[in-house]
């Protein structure tokens, strides 16, 4: 057992940027002891970006994503995110002990905490869930308490991962379109974690691949939105996206 | 316990309002101890026992009332109560200071947990003898004793308990812009809450079975002592009734603890449901 250690290491640190590049990675470097996870890796994200990262299982994705948000230190190279950033996990990670209003006011430090917290689980359709303990909400509903939880604190960077794998099918699509329309509403830049090739295409403007450490693959999504399975550009790029995922296409 | 496993298993004949399959089922709960009663008492009337030795509760009755209005009862129940509540409160109390203190630091942990584990080992009644000699015969080595055996299990599970809280939550948390006590406040200790509610019911076990124990050693007052005196006058029915308040004292003070169970975890899945306010899931 170890000891509680409740302070995240750079969260109080965070080197604010400039307005063009939201996020800007250097040389980011990360091993848990044995061979780098993450070996001298460059990134740089455009503000307002919707930004798809992917990368086989193990890749290192929610290492370089908890450095973003904070939650890992980065024992080398500079990363530079702004101040005001909030994160979506896999799992809700909702506080069993309160309120579903009281979970997204947490930590609010100005204004009516309630009234803001009503406004953002408003926006994603959960006005009538205020009072509710969280486990007697469904995966969907947690999961937007869970969005609303980051979305009230106005971030600049919202960064999500996996946020839907665990959310059945239909509840994924219904999530994925919420998620489009809050990016579309707010100005905000978003680094979502998927291994969802589709997910990947419907909600991102680039695509970037995790192979070996470094970002191996950076590939511009420039589709129409609303977008289309059947859509050939969709087919090509998914095509492509597989093929530098290493995944034999005759499965998809 | 059957109680509660059924509450929790049908939230809605709960609800609903008294309805005759509860009632029968609260009922059946007192068919065997009504019996019971009957049958020792009917053996008491046909002189089938010695009334010396089992006496019938038709007399164990009258004596409760004998007590009862000479104010020998409530008298030395009230000493009881105030032995058992400022030795629990004492241990508790420093039970919950040390289990937040090792469970929150490493430095804590080294220099109470090590400590207060070894000191575990020892059945807290064995020192008795210890305390009469440094505490003499008063207050002091049973409140001490009741406070000894009640910090253990606060302790324990506290400690355990917050150790066990979920480091993912705690971690989602972190990103909220929190202070460090706040994150204590607000995620650790709840966590650790259900694990210290537990321990608390243990300790309000021990600090009643420490009472009896210590009282029967030596005291001038208190339900034990209203036993001993009892046993060297060969009154057995007061024994008998001292026997049955210290049943219904342990009884009383679990409920006790339930209750505030039942309210501070209002949000877990067995407790949830069974609250008015939030009915359908
Ligand atoms: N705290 C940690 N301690 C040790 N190894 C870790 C830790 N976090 C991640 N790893 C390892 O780093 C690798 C990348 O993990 P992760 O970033 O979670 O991958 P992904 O999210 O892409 O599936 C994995 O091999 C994992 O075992
Ligand atoms: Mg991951």
């Amino acid at each position: 057992m170890t000891a509680i250690e409740t302070r995240a290491p750079v969260l109080d640190s965070p080197r604010v940027t400039t307005a063009e590049s939201a996020v800007s990675i250097r040389g980011l470097t990360r091993s848990f002891g044995g061979p780098a996870i993450l070996n001298n890796l460059d990134l740089e994200l455009e503000a307002g970006s919707f930004t798809v990262l992917l990368g086989r299982s193990g890749s290192g994705k929610s290492t370089l994503l908890r450095t973003l948000a904070g939650l890992d230190t980065a024992p080398a190279g500079t990363v530079s995110v702004p101040r005001e950033r909030a994160v979506v996990f896999q799992e809700p990670r909702l506080l069993p002990w309160k309120r579903v209003w009281r979970n997204v006011a947490l930590g609010l430090r100005d204004g009516d905490p309630r009234a803001q917290a009503s406004a953002a689980l408003d926006e994603l359709g959960l006005s009538h869930r205020l009072d509710a303990w969280p486990l007697t909400l469904s995966g969907g509903e947690a999961q937007r308490v869970a969005l609303a939880r980051a979305l009230v604190r106005r971030p600049k960077l919202m960064l999500l991962d996996e946020p839907f794998a665990a959310l059945d099918a239909l509840t994924r699509m219904r999530m994925q379109a919420l998620v489009a329309k809050l990016w579309q509403q707010h100005d905000l830049t978003v680094l979502l974690v998927t291994h969802d090739v589709d997910e990947a295409l419907l909600l991102g403007d680039r695509a970037v691949v995790l192979i070996d450490g470094q970002i191996g693959a950076d590939i511009p999504i420039n589709l129409e939105r609303p977008r289309r399975h059947g859509d050939p550009d969709f087919i090509r790029l998914r095509q492509q996206l597989l093929a530098t995922l290493g995944v034999d296409e005759v499965a998809g | 316990m059957a109680s509660a496993a059924v509450s929790a298993a049908r939230p809605q004949q709960r609800a609903a309002s008294f309805n005759s399959g509860a009632f029968l089922t609260q009922a059946h709960r007192f068919t065997m101890p009504v019996l019971i009663l009957i049958v020792w008492q009917a053996l008491d009337s046909f002189h089938l026992i010695n009334s010396r030795l089992m006496p019938s509760p038709v007399m164990v009755a009258e004596s409760f009332w004998q007590l009862l209005v000479t104010g020998q009862l409530l008298g030395n129940l009230w000493a009881s109560l105030v032995r058992v509540g400022i030795g629990l409160g004492i241990g508790v109390v420093l039970g919950t200071g040390f289990g937040v203190f090792a469970g929150l630091s490493r430095l804590g942990e080294d220099t109470v947990d090590s400590t207060l584990q070894m000191v575990r080992t020892l059945p807290h009644l064995a020192l008795i003898p210890l305390f009469i000699l440094w505490f003499g015969i008063g207050e002091t080595p049973k409140i001490a004793l009741i406070a000894l055996g009640a910090l253990f299990p606060i302790y324990l599970n506290l400690f355990a308990g917050i150790r066990s809280v979920d480091r993912k939550i705690i971690e989602a948390a972190s990103t909220l812009n929190l202070t460090h006590a706040e994150i204590i406040w607000n995620v650790v200790l709840p966590g650790a809450l259900p694990q210290f509610l537990v321990g608390l019911r243990y300790s309000v076990g021990i600090a009643w079975l420490t009472l009896v124990v210590a009282e029967q050693v030596n005291a001038n007052s208190g339900i034990g002592y209203l036993v001993m005196n009892a046993r060297d006058f060969l009154e057995t029915d007061v024994i008998f009734v001292g026997l049955i308040i210290y049943a219904l004292l342990g009884l009383i003070t679990d409920q006790m603890v339930r209750i505030i169970e039942r309210r501070a975890l209002a949000w877990r899945p067995s407790f949830v449901g069974t609250q008015s306010n939030r009915g359908a899931l």
